[in-house]
């Protein structure tokens, strides 16, 4: 344990350099904070994540988010393990109708102000699951959405930038 | 019609099997009479064979069925009565989740069903919604309480419902309510042409996209005596195996975080995103999504690709050994992991639960193996198997996998030749084909029946169909605070599942 430690130390960061937040994201943001309101939270989001529908794949590359290539945590983008510690929801997955009230109640719980991103096409415009008799529709036709971040799924930088964005709109 | 619990003794697959000829994908397809059906049912619960998938297809019921003892497998189809048929589960336990499945799916009407509740259908869905609560499992005892937990988890996972009933710390019963992310993705196949149907199949458990897409085009092409060129062969095989070291070392992190060694988890992450980004350079997809199709693959491997995967496995080796380095080194992990979640043999066997959850118990069985399918009857690799069926077994499993699939991968790049890397889609339009191909969490089943070009129906069967119910008989016993950890130590898929 002590030579791994050692090592982890001396090999150097596995971190890359900050990337700049999404043009597009953060006009949308913008837009959506603009008209919403805006309120200073300081240079932080508490995030909870919702699975919605999502067929694993979106989850995958939010977790990557948080590994110590991206580290979310740096620019102050942490995920809360309750919506009632949260500022931003972000939901994956065309939303089922079996999940679509687990879905509200979470978003009720949340406090305001309170922002709704929808990560991933199926969230978006349901993606491959269009037309399904199970799938309610796009996260927009159940909850108000301030930001979309397309992409099957969308790769962790894009997930990072989408969410600076969110942020920079925000300080 | 009766249950045809008199029916008699379990009939052994390979008897019937005798003397009929299996098709290009390795199944033996008849019809049955409702009492073959039972019999052949009873030989599932006395080990003669193991259920492989249950699934209804108009007023047909079909069944899959292995015996990789004796290299047999089979797809029986019985005529129902308007719907209704002898149920599997009403003899062999394991059927019991797939039957009540497709019953909520197709109405069709399992007769003797032991458990009549509904699995999938929560009560939801447009012109079927009530308000009739889920009925738990009763339980009852001194001192007993209840922990429900989700759908919505505490950490970025899949949604599904779990109810605890604990003494004190001490589990006595789990109970898992799943079905939340069901997208009707057999529902959406039915109609839909091959091509969007490959992509559906990808998304069936994102995790396991590779496996899927490539069950789905061997499924497609035995039923239209489609022949993938060797090299699309080769490099569906790479995909697949940088699916699996991709996952299994992300989750023995995973498995260390749970027990608060952060190191070990910050070193597991780093190295899949290692082979996240090589997986993205090389095929244009980090997680390989709509690489395999049918005919062959949609990308194809550059020789630099060649070299970033060569560079990779080094890489990879050496966090492997390192970890398993650290991990024995630790008595304080350990201490977690050792005696915590077992699942016995017993079980194993019963439900053919496949991948490391069923090697970690001793059920040497593994679809590239036990079924060989190209490439990987030309490959040479070992099957690891370890007996303790604990968090540790099932940790140190997939860290003996990662060996054997670098193995692997170094043999199939040094076969890779130049050549197409696709084949058109041949003038046969219909026709039934099956494939088993064993995704990094254990075996999926993919069958499809083409007709006139378009798929009419497709079954998909998750290895998480037999884990999910050994997780239930895993926590048993073990204090609440170790449920994080086992449920890792299985990581079933929910979306697989749910479909």
């Amino acid at each position: 344990m002590r030579t791994f430690l050692l090592d982890a130390l001396t090999k150097g960061k596995a971190t890359i350099p900050a990337p700049g937040p999404d043009a597009a994201a953060l006009a949308e943001a913008a837009r959506a904070l603009g008209e919403r309101g805006r309120q200073r939270l300081g240079r932080s989001l508490a995030i909870r994540e919702i699975d919605a529908g999502s067929c694993n794949g979106c989850e995958l590359e939010i977790h990557a988010v948080n590994n110590p290539i991206y580290d979310a945590e740096r620019f102050g983008l942490r995920f809360v393990a309750s919506p009632r510690h949260a500022d931003v929801l972000l939901v994956t997955g065309p939303v089922t109708w079996n999940m679509r009230e687990a879905l509200l109640r979470t978003y009720h719980a949340t406090p305001e102000p309170k922002w709704v991103v929808a990560l991933g096409d199926c969230a978006v415009d349901c993606g491959v699951f269009a037309g399904s008799p199970a799938v309610v529709g796009p996260l927009a036709d159940i909850l108000p959405v301030d930001l979309h971040v397309p992409g099957c799924p969308p790769a962790p930088l894009a997930i990072v930038k989408a969410l600076l964005a969110l942020m920079e709109v925000q300080a | 019609m009766s249950d045809g619990r008199e029916a008699g003794e379990g009939l052994a697959l390979r008897d019937l099997a005798a003397g009929r000829t299996a098709g290009a994908d390795g199944y033996i397809r008849f019809p049955v009479d409702a009492e073959t059906w039972s019999r052949l049912c009873d030989g599932c619960a006395g080990g003669q064979q193991d259920l492989q998938a249950l699934w209804a297809d108009g007023g047909t019921m079909r069944l899959a069925l292995g015996d990789p003892g004796h290299g047999v497998r089979a797809i029986v189809s019985l005529a129902t009565d308007a719907g209704r048929y002898p149920s599997v589960a009403s003899r062999h336990r394991p059927a019991l989740r797939l039957e009540r499945a497709m019953r909520d799916l197709y109405g069709v009407e399992p007769v003797g069903l032991p458990d009549p509740r509904p699995w999938l259908d929560h009560g939801r869905w447009p012109g079927r919604q009530g308000d009739a609560p889920y009925p738990f499992l009763p339980v009852e005892g001194e001192g007993l309480h209840q922990i429900p937990v989700g759908p919505v988890h505490a950490g970025i996972i899949e949604p599904g419902h779990f109810r605890f009933t604990a003494n004190g710390e001490t589990v006595v019963r789990l109970e898992e309510r799943l079905g939340y992310v069901h997208k009707g993705v057999e529902g959406l196949m039915a109609g839909a042409s091959i091509g969007n149907g490959a992509r559906l199949a990808g998304r069936i458990s994102g995790d396991s996209t590779a496996a899927y897409a490539w069950a789905f085009a061997r499924a497609v092409e035995a039923a239209l005596g489609w022949i993938p060129p060797v090299r699309a062969v080769l490099l569906r095989a790479v995909m697949a195996e940088l699916e699996r070291v991709a996952h299994h070392i992300g989750d023995v992190g995973a498995i260390c975080n749970d027990a608060s060694v952060v190191a070990i988890h910050a070193s597991c992450a780093v190295q899949r995103e290692d082979v996240l980004a090589v997986a993205g350079a090389c095929f244009g997809h980090r997680l390989m999504m709509d690489c395999i199709v049918p005919g062959g693959v949609a990308v194809d491997l550059s020789p630099d690709g060649v070299g970033r995967i060569r560079g990779l496995l080094a890489r990879l080796e050496a966090t492997r050994s390192d970890v398993l380095r650290v991990y024995d080194s630790m008595p304080s992990l350990q201490d977690r992991t050792v005696t915590t979640g077992i699942v016995s043999p017993a079980l194993v066997r019963q439900y053919a639960a496949g991948g490391f959850v069923g090697r970690a118990s001793g059920r040497a069985f593994d679809a590239r193996k036990s079924f060989a399918y190209a490439p990987y009857d030309q490959v040479d690799f070992a099957l690891k198997v370890r007996g303790g069926g604990d968090v540790d077994a099932r940790l140190l499993v997939r860290l003996d996998e990662i060996g054997e699939s670098l193995a692997i991968l170094a043999q199939l790049l040094g076969r890779l030749a130049p050549g197409a890397i696709s084949t058109d889609l041949p003038a046969v339009s219909s026709g039934e084909g099956a494939a088993l191909v064993e995704a990094f969490r254990g075996d999926v089943f993919v069958d499809v029946r083409v007709l006139d070009g378009r798929l009419a129906r497709v079954h998909a069967r998750d290895a998480s169909w037999f884990q999910w119910p050994l997780l239930e008989a895993a926590i048993e016993g073990n204090i609440v605070a170790d449920f994080p950890l086992c449920n890792k130590s299985f990581n079933c898929s929910y979306s697989g599942h749910d479909l």
